[in-house]
């Protein structure tokens, strides 16, 4: 993915007009038994589901019960896989399950925290775009049009700069990460909104004296709901990829810290030696990635059925 | 039409304009040049001082940006920190990187429609749900794992096996080589196959995944119906009006995300030792070069803002509607 | 006897779908006869749109077709594309329901009309400009030299309408099938979209298959209607027949519901209680009976199938319906079944 992050947006979210958006609004509570009922039976997501959790439940349990063993030096240097150790050693006798199942929590926490903000900002953002409309809607595209100017890489490069240093710094790459990740759940809330608005059950709210405030926030974004939590799984997706490619730079999570960006970086030039420096690192990140996307693709085509078009 | 195009370049511009504002104030505060100065206790006074008043950084914030800009507008880019010229050293790096980035870009366009159209004219089958996994897997994997991997498990073991530099993973490259351009052809070649594999991958899967859900609505859409009813034959159908009108979206796709490419070609260029625009902006960065910083960001800046005026002069060509307008 | 130009057979549709097998087609058989007019009336869901789409060929993938289509002696019924484009647009036309998207929006009124005609004919770029330009005068389509250069976007729903009959019609078909021309549109534009219609039957003499829900636009063009339920015709007849002396309930519903100009505007809508039942899977007994105010025993044991209710003796065609009480029902004036006062109907229990 040449753009980690962004790319995915235009795929998965479905085209940006009425029919189309108009098919994952919820209409009635019903519903969200259904979407999990098509959750439930799609293949795909519930592996990518069951994969995540799993993931999630080991390097929770692994490092609550051996907090210090991803820093623990030994004299067990580059050792290869074996049963004492299931991923091997590193150049400092570190063992690599423990490592990587640190940099899997990392990544998840960076990567949550992310989809947090800009779900937030993101649904602010394009609340107020697509129910206001007109000029406020236009200022508000021009700016997430010139935000998307400079590739969001090279802009995270030049702030992860100056977070690398400070405490925390997982904490920082989350809010720099995530004040750039808004604009595709932006897009997509002012996309609903903007069809929703026209709706005769927003007319008849406001012919009774709700307030703008109101309307939005009970009879519109209920509505999109749906759209904004497949956007979120996406955009943890996106973090993780974008914090482990800041990571691989260097840009990113720092020593004695872990993440699983900074283990590939470490294990890059003995990846023909010492696969298990490389290969497990990587495949883990893999699967994670990849496991967070088959929810995020599940929750789409749940919300989102296609119908035969039987006609009368 | 050529007010369409007309406007599109007026609005080009002045992006163009907010966003140097912006990469100013960014890189301005993003950082004190001074730092490794300071750092250093046997820094004289003097040169201190003196790139105080070199970076200008006692005046006001507006001021700087004034300097700054009215240079750039004039071609000068000012000096970098090993006291080269930045605009000339963007010249160089910038056909390194161009030559990989055009490369891919086109090969992932013919990759990612052929992919699309695959899988949509195949729609349900294995074959529809094969390609689908492995565009997710491909739309997954950051750049640098594939890049990585690729150097791995398919440079080495070639090499190996035909016990000579196949494909060369260091550098775009070899500094050694001789004669003019056609001699040094295969030389390119082996540098730049890898990396180009790699930001395709990383490219097109995105692309063809959205390319084939457009395929499907308009293969479903009640003009091609009509088109059928019409009695044309199949092939006509596919080229003149599902191509025709699926084509079209994706465009746009392409060329809003060109932004992208370039930040996965600065991934690549690292995990293959490219001397490109990416590993001069990660050594400006890292050195805190205000002004290679600020240089590379608004070529990038341009080159995105020249895409999307493409696109939309494409898409105005291929959409009559907006050419026409609606009465 | 005239040979009939298309004969649909026992025709079968069903869709495979998430919640089970949808039965939207279930048997139905029909004749169109050269210069008739043939309606076919139904709600939504009764599968009239895809009984015409299946003759034609343009179901999705996921569609099971059982039954036969003859057109010229022709089976059409699991030909392939490029079979089925010999037929299409020469010797059957289709206009569908939607004019705003079904028209191209890449390319010119006029190329999308020449297409059609070269499709099937050989003509120079003179002749034709000429066809395209006398087709759409045909249909009413004023200036049109100056417009057949303009894109679709640049004509109003009723104007494509017309295109898109003008296209239909471009190489004389003899059977031209109507999916709910005129739903989509506005009730002054319907009335000038029929007008075209007419004109362009008057004109080349071809048959056409009329589907609506709306008897008003049958009253106006058909010489025979058939009423389709629940993925089956019920009743078919002459429009007299049907108009006059319906012998199926539901038939009558559909009569009675039609608000009338002399009516004193005081009652409530007659409406048929009840809803369309579901197509999934299949149901013993009549599909009506739930709604139906004549039902009896019988009717929900047994489908009734279509028999023949007009005198004997009558000129063909004869008039046929598929109720067990069809004599009864034919008795009894129109507006009468259906009571306007949904207190006198006692829900049906829940089949």
């Amino acid at each position: 993915m040449s753009e980690p992050g962004v790319s995915e947006f235009n795929a998965m979210i479905v085209p940006e007009d009425d029919a189309a958006t108009e098919g994952m609004a919820l209409e009635s509570r019903g519903q969200w038994a259904n979407v999990l009922r098509r959750f439930v039976h799609n293949g795909q997501a519930m592996t990518g589901l069951v994969t995540f959790m799993l993931l999630l439940v080991v390097s929770f349990t692994y490092t609550m019960l051996h907090p210090n063993a991803y820093a623990a030096l030994s004299l067990n240097v580059n050792a290869a896989p074996s049963k004492a150790h299931l991923f091997g050693t590193n150049s400092i006798g570190i063992d690599m399950l423990a490592q990587i199942l640190k940099g899997v929590l990392a990544d998840v926490q960076v990567a949550i925290l992310v989809a947090a903000m800009a779900v937030m900002i993101g649904t602010l953002v394009g609340a107020v775009a697509g129910y206001y409309g007109g000029k406020v809607d236009n200022l508000l595209m021009r700016f997430v049009d010139l935000i998307l100017v400079i590739p969001v890489l090279v802009v995270l490069v030049l702030l992860a700069h100056i977070v690398a240093q400070k405490a925390n710094n997982w904490l920082w790459l989350a809010i720099i990460i995530g004040s750039l990740s808004w604009t595709y759940v932006a897009r997509l809330v002012r996309a609903e909104f903007l069809s929703l608005r026209e709706r005769d059950f927003v007319e008849a709210s406001r012919a009774l004296g709700a307030s703008d405030w109101r309307i939005i926030s009970r009879h519109m974004i209920p509505n999109a709901v749906g759209p904004i939590i497949v956007n979120a799984t996406i955009t943890i997706a996106g973090a993780i990829v974008l914090e482990s490619t800041l990571s691989y730079l260097g840009l990113g999570i720092q020593p004695p810290s872990v993440s699983l960006g900074l283990l590939i970086e470490q294990g890059q030039n003995s990846a023909t030696t010492e696969y298990w420096l490389f290969v497990y690192p990587a495949a883990f990140l893999l699967l994670l990635i990849v496991s967070v996307f088959f929810v995020g693709d599940g929750l789409r085509s749940a919300l989102d059925p296609r119908q035969n078009r039987v006609r009368s | 039409m050529t007010t369409y195009i007309l406007r599109r370049l007026a609005i080009g511009v002045g992006v163009l304009l907010l966003a140097s504002v912006l990469v100013f104030t960014l890189v301005a505060e993003s950082g004190n040049p001074l730092g490794p100065l300071l750092a250093n206790p046997l820094t004289p006074q003097s040169t201190i001082r003196l790139k105080i008043l070199a970076l200008h950084l006692n005046d006001p914030l507006w001021q700087r940006y004034w300097i700054w800009f009215s240079h750039v507008v004039r071609g000068d880019f000012g000096v970098s920190n090993n006291g080269l010229g930045v605009g000339h050293q963007l010249q160089i790096h910038m056909f390194v990187t161009l030559r990989m980035v055009i490369l891919s870009t086109i090969l992932s366009i013919f990759l990612a429609i052929s992919v699309g159209l695959v899988s949509a004219l195949r729609n349900g089958t294995v074959v529809d749900r094969g390609v689908s996994v492995v565009n997710f897997v491909f739309l997954s994997v950051p750049v640098f794992v594939v890049g990585l991997v690729l150097k791995t498990f398919v440079a080495v073991p070639i090499d190996q096996h035909f016990n000579r530099v196949v494909l060369a993973t260091a550098g775009e490259q070899n500094p050694l080589a001789t004669g003019n351009f056609f001699q040094r052809l295969p030389d390119y070649a082996s540098h730049t196959i890898l990396p180009t594999i790699t930001l395709v991958l990383a490219t097109y899967a995105s692309w063809a995944i959205y390319q084939r859900s457009t395929l499907l609505d308009v293969m479903n859409s009640d003009y091609v119906r009509l088109a059928r009813a019409k009695g044309i034959s199949p092939r006509r159908v596919l080229l003149r009006h599902i191509l025709r009108n699926a084509l079209i979206p994706v465009t746009t796709v392409i060329a809003l995300d060109f932004a992208g490419i370039l930040g996965g070609a600065v991934i690549t260029e690292t995990v293959y030792g490219w001397n490109g625009l990416g590993r001069f902006f990660l050594d400006g960065v890292n050195n805190l070069d205000v002004n290679v910083t600020l240089a590379y960001l608004m070529l990038t800046a341009v080159i995105v803002i020249l895409f999307n005026l493409m696109a939309d002069i494409a898409y105005g060509f291929l959409d009559p509607r907006i050419r026409y307008g609606k009465r | 006897m005239t040979e009939p130009l298309l004969t649909i057979d026992d025709l079968e549709v069903s869709f495979a779908s998430g919640e089970g097998d949808i039965q939207a087609v279930r048997g139905v058989s029909l004749s169109l006869f050269p210069h008739e007019v043939l309606g076919v009336v139904g709600e939504s869901g009764s599968g009239k749109s895809v009984t015409a789409l299946a003759v034609m060929g343009l179901l999705a993938k996921n569609a099971q077709i059982k039954g036969s289509v003859h057109l010229e002696g022709h089976e059409l019924l699991g030909l392939k594309e490029r079979a089925l484009a010999v037929y299409r647009g020469k010797s059957i036309a289709m206009i569908f329901q939607d004019p705003l998207t079904s028209l191209n929006p890449v390319y010119n009124v006029g190329w999308q009309i020449e297409e059609a005609l070269n499709a099937h004919r050989d003509l120079s770029k003179e002749e034709l400009h000429a066809e395209t330009i006398r087709l759409l005068e045909m249909v009413g389509i004023p200036n049109a030299e100056s417009r057949v250069n303009d894109y679709p976007h640049e004509f109003s729903g009723g104007m494509r309408q017309r295109v898109v009959i003008a296209i239909a019609m471009a190489n004389n078909p003899g059977v031209i099938l109507a999916d709910e021309p005129t739903t989509a549109l506005d009730v002054t534009v319907q009335a000038q979209v029929l007008d075209a219609l007419k004109h362009v039957l008057e004109n080349s003499g071809a048959s056409l298959v009329l589907i609506t829900h709306d008897l008003g636009v049958i009253a106006g063009l058909a010489t025979r209607v058939a009423v389709m339920y629940a993925g089956r015709v019920v009743e078919i007849g002459t429009a007299d027949d049907i108009f006059y002396r319906p012998a199926m309930p539901y038939t009558h519903g559909l009569l009675g519901s039609v608000p009338r100009v002399d009516d004193d505007g005081g009652g409530r809508l007659r409406q048929i209680p009840g809803a369309p039942p579901s197509m999934v899977g299949t149901k013993p007994g009549c599909p009506f009976a739930p709604r139906c105010p004549m039902r009896v025993e019988i009717c929900s044991q047994s489908e009734p199938e279509l028999r023949v209710v007009s005198a004997p003796g009558a000129p063909p065609p004869v008039h046929m319906a598929a109720c067990h009480r069809a004599d009864e029902a034919m008795a009894m004036p129109i507006g009468s079944m259906f009571s306007d006062s949904s207190a006198d109907f006692e829900e049906p229990p829940t089949p």
